[in-house]
């Protein structure tokens, strides 16, 4: 076993402490370089089996950050405190060189930390892959191995699962997508490669770039928007909106009230746009509690509802509020037309009135059925800000969304895995190796291995077969043959 | 009936075409006395289909059956009309040789090759029947009431087992360009238990050259000089001859459409799949209705003969609407047909169920070749019937057998697809076939596969010394180029007149010959003295390694991991069933194919990284268990 694995050791989202294992021949070094101690010194030479107090960063030589206690700044410089051990070949669980870090046991932060280490050299771990590690050192004895056996099969068939939650979204359908510009680009080469006498049209430098190009700016596009990166970084910006006096404020008071011990409150830009962090499983969530959108001749309204568009048109995801005591009218439509192609959950708010007082006036099934018809995509929820009701379900709404992507709205997983996310981006350098190497008009054989190279990494995010569907494809798009 | 005891060999060859010359080659060379049985002696080596040898990802086929001691680059070096170098405008590993071949002259080269090969023995018969004692395979029986004993069979029937002919609504049983087809054996196959299904090609029809018109063609030339096949020869003299374009239009697809009822592809009677990559004329037009034209070579047969074939048009249609097709076309409008166009179906196994030395998993000693394992083309044939002769020798031996790996060659490939992936539609190669396309190179395939055959006692003495030889001129010239240096203001002038920037100090022969715009021929001008006379396969070489240097070390990098789990066997008696961690599919699917290592098994479809975990820990398991006996 030659290369280094990495993965979260313990539970997600689901302990006050998080580990992360690291293990094989670069574990130490990996974790040199993203360690500081507390005690000075910008390296740390690990004695094995000690623990080690100090702060994760992103770059070692950069001591300039703030003690991280108590920091207001959701995240500081350094990516968490953290305890660290190490455990020298063979006294350890793999009998390889493991290093544990110990650290809070938020999911922003474990992954973050996951990231950074895969980013320095490991691979994400393959489910089961300490234990089969362990067993194949021979740390368990022989008697454990079908346990072992089990094992891989168990948890893989748990990531499975996990997997095809995030499969069944559109994420794969994203990734689907830049996989057929691949295709096209690659049967192209294979074509031009491999049938040099035929009738076809010759594959240009020209038309190589535009094509690699192309997948580029959609890979990047994906990582940029879709990836933890910015997510982790600046939290998922969510907006409540709806016409004035659906309760958009109270639905934010209330989902603040559940989340009060860890609420911090950020001053709203104007007094008629209010913005709240809330942590919805680890992850920052950033309110945006916004004037209600409607059409308007006062000033002053105007520039709040100017506002409230604004937030809107920034948000990754849109909570839009209806009263269900109210008929629809056509500023509910009016808002409703707005969010064609955007990841919406409706709110469908004084739940608690219709139900007491059975208002004549209420939202009927017609409303209620032609809103669904607009908004095919959306999540749809009731409940009553007033009295806490259906809180719980938004909150694992949102985090459905977060992690598993809202399959209908076509918009794509908000954060995918790690191990999806570093595939995504081995996928994007592929495509720019590929592109510089067409810009130097390098031989069609050496380029097409970088463009196979993506190929493979976005294959196995979906977990596809590979190799025979470019020669089909070549034979399928092209007339070639004797 | 009592059967006549007629012969004893160590090896037999049920059929002469490309894999059955190969096969009985090998195995006479390898000191074995060895019987190639063949149909009709005039079918030695026959080339039933287009007249030439080569092409992407074939021409590297040749290439390495000829650095493994083969005969298909010899045979055609001696029997070519013209030859040329595809893919020029790409880089050296897609660069692929292609020949004409003088179809007759290449069939008489072979079987003088053949007739004066020690230790082997030809015969023109039909074989019925494969005995097998004891469950090996241990002899043949022929239709003439003979027998014949042997250690090992070779199984290379082509096209010919029960063979049947399509043209229009004509069906017939026949071998290829009539020849009788064998049915007997096919029979006989299948009451042994081996399971077979159907297969189709076709071909297009041949016409007289006298009834063409050249002035409406495009006259397709050879390169000069022809570069040979053969590692062993250094020059093969001038082209002999020229090729056409032209162009189906409109005209000739409507013909086609309106007659295609009357085709047997879409009548229904063709039970066989096809290769997508070989369509006849009237899939082309069908599936590719708005191609306004379709294109077509015109390619002689031989030097010896006018006949023509018409490369790109193969069909099945009735001879009325071949006939009436074909004159449509620029060139073609007076055209004599001398052979109509037909397609052929036959008999082939599923090639999943041999091992990767090609041996018949259920019948030790049965080996199998060419087109009876699912693949298509010349080429294809000869590099198994090269490998099907090598591994029944060694099998009769007692040796371990010869079995090149994915990254060692395109052979290894090819047999390794089949085997470990099946194929449903007659198989060819691609240079996408292969992962590690830039050490495959044609240029090389001498200096990756001589020794190893060398060692086994197949490559002679002469072709060993010529392989070390060239190996010791490339690297004492890479060394002299990397320290002949040519000063700074002469080095420029000659760099910008060749389109490349200039240089701020003196600089290596070397690292000019780097840059895209050099060549090694290029270099003369700059070059003084010491300069060696190399030959063309060592410039060829030469040239590729250094320029190809930084993408080759990158490439050997993925070796290194490809070879970890290809180095992990896996024991032939594993009982899949019983292990407990394997998902059902690929349980059933290990059963079958049986991989030789962890890597074979993870190219199974149906095998995940899991199962290939949880067999990593059966593995470790039973080690442990045998560890503990001893």
């Amino acid at each position: 076993m030659e290369d280094t694995i990495a993965a979260i050791s313990t539970p997600l989202g689901e302990g006050g402490i998080g580990v992360i294992r690291i293990s094989g021949p670069a574990a130490l070094n990996i974790t040199k370089g993203i360690f500081r101690p507390r005690n000075g010194g910008q390296a740390c030479e690990f004695k094995p089996r000690q623990m080690y107090y100090g702060w994760i960063v992103n770059d070692l030589t950069n001591t300039s950050f703030p003690c991280p206690s108590g920091a207001k700044d959701p995240m500081p410089a350094p990516l968490d405190e953290a305890m660290v051990c190490f455990f020298r070949a063979p006294n350890s669980y793999t009998a390889e060189d493991v290093v544990e870090i110990q650290c809070h046991g938020s999911a922003v932060s474990l992954r973050k930390i996951l990231s950074l280490v895969i980013s320095r050299g490991a691979r994400p771990a393959e489910p089961g892959e300490f234990t089969k590690r362990a067993f194949l050192n021979g740390r368990l004895d022989l008697s454990q191995a079908e346990a072992v056996m089990d094992l891989i099969r168990a948890k893989t068939d748990k990531t499975y699962e996990v997997a095809l939650d995030q499969l069944e979204g559109s994420f794969s359908k994203g990734i689907r997508a830049i996989r057929a510009d691949i295709t096209d680009i690659l049967v192209d080469m294979a074509v031009n490669i491999d049938y040099p006498d035929e009738d076809i049209e010759e594959l240009t430098y020209g038309k190589l770039e535009s094509g690699l190009e192309k997948v580029r700016t959609k890979l990047e596009k994906y990582l940029g928007t879709c990836g933890t990166g910015k997510i982790l970084r600046e939290g998922l910006r969510v907006s409540i909106i709806g016409k004035p006096n659906v309760g958009k404020s109270s639905l934010l008071n209330a989902l603040l009230r559940e989340e009060r011990a860890i609420v911090t409150e950020i001053a709203g830009t104007t007094r008629d746009t209010i913005e709240e962090t809330i942590s919805v499983d680890g992850i920052p969530v950033i309110l945006t509690d916004t004037a209600g959108i409607r059409d308007t001749d006062n000033v002053i309204e105007k520039i709040g509802v100017e506002r409230s568009k604004d937030a809107f048109n920034r948000a990754d995801l849109v909570i839009f509020t209806l009263d269900l005591s109210r008929p629809l009218d056509e500023e509910d439509l009016d808002i409703a037309e707005k969010l064609e192609s955007r990841r919406v959950i409706v709110f469908l708010n004084k739940e608690d009135a219709v139900r007491d007082g059975g208002d004549l006036k209420a939202m009927s099934a017609e409303d209620l059925a032609r809103l669904r018809e607009m908004l095919p995509g959306a999540v749809f929820l009731e409940g009553s800000a007033r009295e806490d009701a259906g809180l719980s379900e938004l909150r694992d709404c949102i985090k459905n969304i977060v992690y598993t992507g809202n399959g209908e709205t076509g918009s794509g997983a908000i954060v995918t895995n790690v191990r999806h996310e570093n595939l995504l981006r081995e996928a994007r350098d592929y495509i720019a190796d590929a592109f510089a190497q067409a810009m130097d008009r390098e031989p069609l054989e050496l380029i097409e291995i970088d463009v196979n190279g993506a190929y493979l990494a976005l294959g196995m995010i979906i977990g596809e077969e590979t190799e025979g569907d470019i020669i089909d494809e070549v034979f399928k798009r092209f007339c070639l043959g004797k | 009936m009592e059967n006549i005891l007629m012969g004893e060999y160590d090896i037999i060859v049920i059929g002469s075409g490309h894999a059955g010359c190969e096969a009985a080659l090998a195995a006479a060379r390898m000191g074995h006395r060895t019987l190639m049985f063949s149909m009709n002696l005039e079918a030695i080596a026959m080339m039933p289909c287009n007249p030439s040898i080569g092409g992407t990802g074939k021409g590297h086929l040749v290439r390495e059956v000829d650095a493994l001691g083969g005969e298909m680059g010899v045979n055609i070096d001696k029997s070519f009309i013209q030859v040329r170098m595809l893919n020029t405008a790409k880089g050296p590993a897609v660069h692929s040789l292609r020949a004409q071949a003088d179809k007759n002259l290449y069939h008489t080269e072979m079987k003088k090759t053949l007739e004066h090969t020690e230790n082997l023995d030809l015969r023109q018969g039909e074989v019925t029947e494969i005995i097998v004692e004891d469950g090996r395979a241990c002899g043949v029986r022929t239709r003439t009431h003979t027998w014949y004993r042997a250690k090992a069979v070779i199984l290379a029937t082509g096209t010919f087992l029960k063979g049947k002919i399509f043209i229009g609504d004509a069906v017939y049983s026949s071998g290829p360009n009539g020849l009788a087809p064998s049915e007997q054996l096919g029979d006989n196959l299948r009451k042994m238990g081996i399971s077979l299904r159907r297969f189709k090609t076709g071909t297009p029809a041949r016409c007289l050259g006298q009834s063409l018109d050249y002035e409406k063609m495009i006259p397709q030339a050879g390169d000069e000089p022809p570069v040979p096949f053969s590692f062993m020869d250094d020059e093969i003299g001038e082209n002999k001859g020229l090729c056409w374009l032209s162009y189906t239009n409109e005209e000739t697809h409507r013909i086609i459409r309106e007659n295609f009822s009357r085709s047997a592809l879409f009548g229904g009677q063709i039970e066989g799949i096809g290769p997508r990559y070989c369509p006849s004329i009237e899939d082309k037009v069908n599936r590719f209705a708005d191609k306004e034209r379709h294109q077509l070579f015109i390619e002689p047969e031989g030097l010896d003969t006018d006949e023509m074939y018409i490369q790109g048009m193969s069909s099945s249609l009735p001879e009325d609407v071949q006939q009436a097709f074909y004159s449509t076309i620029p060139g073609l409008e007076n055209i004599r047909i001398v052979r109509p166009a037909y397609a052929i179906e036959y008999d082939c196994i599923d090639p999943q169920e041999l091992k990767l030395n090609l041996e018949y998993r259920k019948i030790p000693g049965l080996f199998m070749a060419g087109q009876i394992n699912g693949s298509s083309g010349y080429e294809e044939a000869a590099c198994q019937g090269l490998m099907a002769g090598i591994n029944a020798v060694l099998s009769i031996e007692g040796r371990d057998p010869f079995i090149l790996g994915r990254d060692e060659a395109y052979i290894g490939v090819l047999i390794d697809d089949l085997v470990t992936k099946g194929t449903n539609e007659p198989y060819r190669i691609m240079t996408s076939r292969a992962e590690y396309r830039l050490l495959l190179r044609q240029d090389n395939a001498d200096q990756r596969l001589t020794e190893k055959s060398y060692r086994i006692g197949l490559a002679s003495e002469e072709r060993y010394q010529r392989t070390l030889a060239k190996k010791r001129n490339v690297e004492a010239e890479k060394e002299r180029l990397m320290n002949t240096y040519v000063d700074r203001e002469r080095a420029s002038d000659f760099l910008e007149a060749h389109g490349t920037t200039g240089t701020e100090g003196k600089i290596s022969l070397f690292d000019m010959l780097k840059r895209p715009q050099i060549s090694y021929d290029d270099l003369k001008e700059v070059d003084g003295q010491g300069r060696p006379a190399l030959s063309y396969h060592e410039r060829t070489e030469l040239e590729v390694e250094i320029k190809y240097e930084g993408y080759i070390s990158k490439q050997l990098k993925q070796i290194e991991r490809f070879k970890k789990l290809e180095n992990k066997a896996l024991p032939e008696d594993i009982d899949y069933e019983h292990i407990d961690g394997l998902r059902l599919e690929a349980r059933q699917k290990l059963s079958r194919v049986r991989p030789l290592s962890i890597g074979q098994a993870s190219r199974i479809s149906g095998v995940s990284p899991a199962d290939i975990n949880v067999l990593m820990v059966y593995l470790e398991k039973k080690r442990r268990e045998r560890s503990a006996k001893i």
